[in-house]
């Protein structure tokens, strides 16, 4: 065969595979959205779930599902930025750093199920925080820190050395140059690796099923202290979330309308998703164009 | 008067303890994570060795035994708990779903940076990354209703098996290994390119011979890597999979691995009982896997860094 007929024969080929993979994301959404479209409706985003009869909602689980985020981003955000100024800014190469990283990538190839199991042994059981939002968050934030930490420090490292030498040279201490001058420069970046990591928290189910626990107990939302039980704010009662409660409904198979409410609950999630995607993108845009005067 | 002024000299200043106090912090939250993972290392190694020291299982026969019975007892007194059926589903399903993803994986890969960078950067960037937000039960979820019943259809069976999980895995893992790929691309540099095309290479043969031979080890990483995902991933599959812990006869008889059979299995047993202490082991094999995957990930960079 002749070059010129395999070399166009091979970029063919390679178009059709590229194709391929757009036209399975195609799929996959137009799938997701079509068949959970019929289901959405404000009464199916307010009510709570029913077990055995049809017509309920996801309206707890979306609710847990947003709680849990914001507690775990307020748990793990500090610890990652944290670990991310040391690891950028004072970190020297040793075998003490050689060991962190190491441990940091261990920790996110880790499998959620591993992690969720070790929540699950800690919080839950010897800790006896039992299945609760707050054994669920730190779960999280096990699964949450070693991306998140990754991507904060990758923003500090693209932030040029002349602000800190900058910083430096107009008597700032090392630490007063990197809260006020190195972070805030890199805040743009820090901020869309935020909101990406929480639309990752959102979908993930395998690290909540034994530690947030698989049910969801009416709540009452005209309560809103933290330490009635029936509060929706209290940390400390078990808590289903709209990606463990997909899971489970479909598990389980005693509700008559689980695939209904699984493909509405799917569409919710995908388009949180969705959204948190584009967020990130836009907020990124909007502030690094505000911060650099472009 | 001149000590005072020299105990004023000599203290620390008020920049200096802030200094000292944002470094140490900063610190800590590292050390925190270090922490971390020390302790699920040391707690999952610990609960899943009990099976073997207290409950007296034989680790060769955990690891080759086709029985995964733990309440009943065989004939020489000890519980069932072969974990044969669910390392074997385990490793099949991520061989497959790997053998799959892998050419669709490179052939994006090097359209992206070799053929239409451009469309590339506009169209394929986005739909990998779109792919990879999207959740696992989501998946699972489309598995069931939409790839279960197309596999009954097709090949016979319930539908439900090794095969369906390595679809639904394969569309799981094709970003990862999309993306990581590409970055393996973007590293080789473009004067082995230009070398290539100056000899009078076609585009097809730069590419076959050049860039894909150098960037080599970074693919073998991105492809362990998604194998690594795959090992791990638990809702998806366990949604799939069939969930009978048999060893797989056929590609569309129902299976296990051991993600399916933890999420099934850990709510319905007692902290401490037999029956926990051997999933706990079933967890443990699967944290040393990981740390496998890791450690290959390793070895393979340490080999293949393109040096200049």
């Amino acid at each position: 065969m002749n070059p010129k007929l395999s070399n166009r024969i091979a970029i063919t080929t390679l178009y059709v595979i590229a194709s391929l993979i757009v036209l399975i994301l195609a799929a996959l959404l137009g799938y997701i959205i079509i068949s959970g479209l019929p289901a959405l409706s404000w009464h199916f985003l307010t009510s709570p779930a029913r077990a055995f009869t049809s017509g309920g909602g996801i309206g707890i689980q979306l609710f847990n599902s947003f709680y849990l985020l914001i507690l775990t981003m307020l748990i793990s955000f500090p610890i990652a930025l944290g670990a991310g100024i040391f690891l950028n800014e004072y970190a020297k190469q040793n075998w003490v750093t050689s060991l962190v990283r190491t441990s940091i990538e261990i920790l996110s190839s880790l499998p959620s199920v591993v992690v969720g199991l070790f929540g699950f042994l800690i919080f839950v059981v010897r800790f006896n925080f039992g299945f609760s939002i707050l054994s669920g968050a730190f779960a999280l934030t096990f699964f949450n820190l070693p991306l998140l930490t990754r991507s904060i420090e990758e923003a500090l490292a693209a932030v040029p050395d002349e602000q800190r030498e900058g910083g430096l040279a107009l008597g700032l201490s090392k630490w007063e140059t990197v809260t006020h001058i190195i972070v805030p420069a890199a805040l743009p970046t820090i901020l869309t690796g935020v909101i990406l990591s929480a639309g990752r928290i959102f979908g993930e189910a395998a690290a909540l099923i034994f530690t947030a626990g698989q049910s969801a107990p009416a709540l009452d939302f005209g309560d809103w202290n933290p330490f009635n039980i029936s509060s929706p704010l209290n940390p400390m009662r078990p808590a289903e979330t709209l990606a463990v409660h997909i899971w489970k409904i479909n598990s389980e198979g005693i509700m008559p309308d689980a695939k209904a409410i699984s493909s509405g609950a799917s569409a919710v999630l995908v388009i949180s998703v969705l959204a948190f995607n584009l967020l990130a993108r836009f907020i990124g845009r909007r502030l690094f164009k505000r911060f650099t005067a472009g | 008067m001149n000590s005072k002024l020299q105990k004023q000299l000599l203290k620390r200043s008020k920049a200096a303890k802030i200094e000292r106090l944002g470094k140490g912090v900063s610190f800590l939250a590292l050390m925190l994570i270090v922490l971390t993972v020390f302790a699920i290392i040391i707690f999952v190694t610990s609960k899943g060795l009990s099976t073997f020291f207290s409950n007296h299982v034989n680790v060769i026969d955990f690891l080759t035994g086709k029985n995964w019975n733990p309440n009943v007892t065989n004939a020489k007194g000890q519980p069932e708990v072969g974990a044969l059926p669910m390392i074997t589903g385990s490793f099949v399903v991520t061989i497959l779903s790997a053998l799959l993803a892998t050419p669709f994986a490179i052939g994006t890969a090097i359209f992206m940076t070799e053929i239409s960078p451009q469309r590339g950067a506009r169209i394929l960037q986005p739909v990998t990354e779109l792919l990879v937000g999207i959740p696992s039960v989501v998946y699972g979820f489309i598995g069931l209703t939409v790839v279960v019943p197309a596999v009954r259809a097709v090949f016979g069976g319930s539908g439900f098996g090794i095969l369906s999980g390595t679809f639904v895995l394969f569309v799981m893992i094709l970003p990862t290994v999309t993306s990581m790929s590409v970055d393996a691309l973007h590293s080789v540099p473009r004067y082995y390119r230009e070398a290539a095309l100056a000899l009078g290479a076609t585009q097809w043969q730069t590419i076959y011979k050049v860039v894909l031979r150098a960037a080599t080890p970074g693919m073998l990483t991105a492809i362990v890597f998604g194998m690594a995902r795959a090992f791990g991933e638990a809702l998806a599959v366990q949604m799939v999979i069939g969930n009978a812990a048999l060893l797989p006869t056929s590609l569309v008889s129902p299976a296990s691995t051991l993600t399916s059979v933890l999420t099934t299995g850990i709510g319905n047993t007692v902290m401490g009982s037999m029956q926990n202490n051997a999933l706990w082991s079933l967890a443990l094999v699967l944290l040393i896997m990981s740390l496998i995957f890791n450690l290959i990930i390793r070895l393979i960079g340490r080999r293949g860094a393109i040096t200049k």
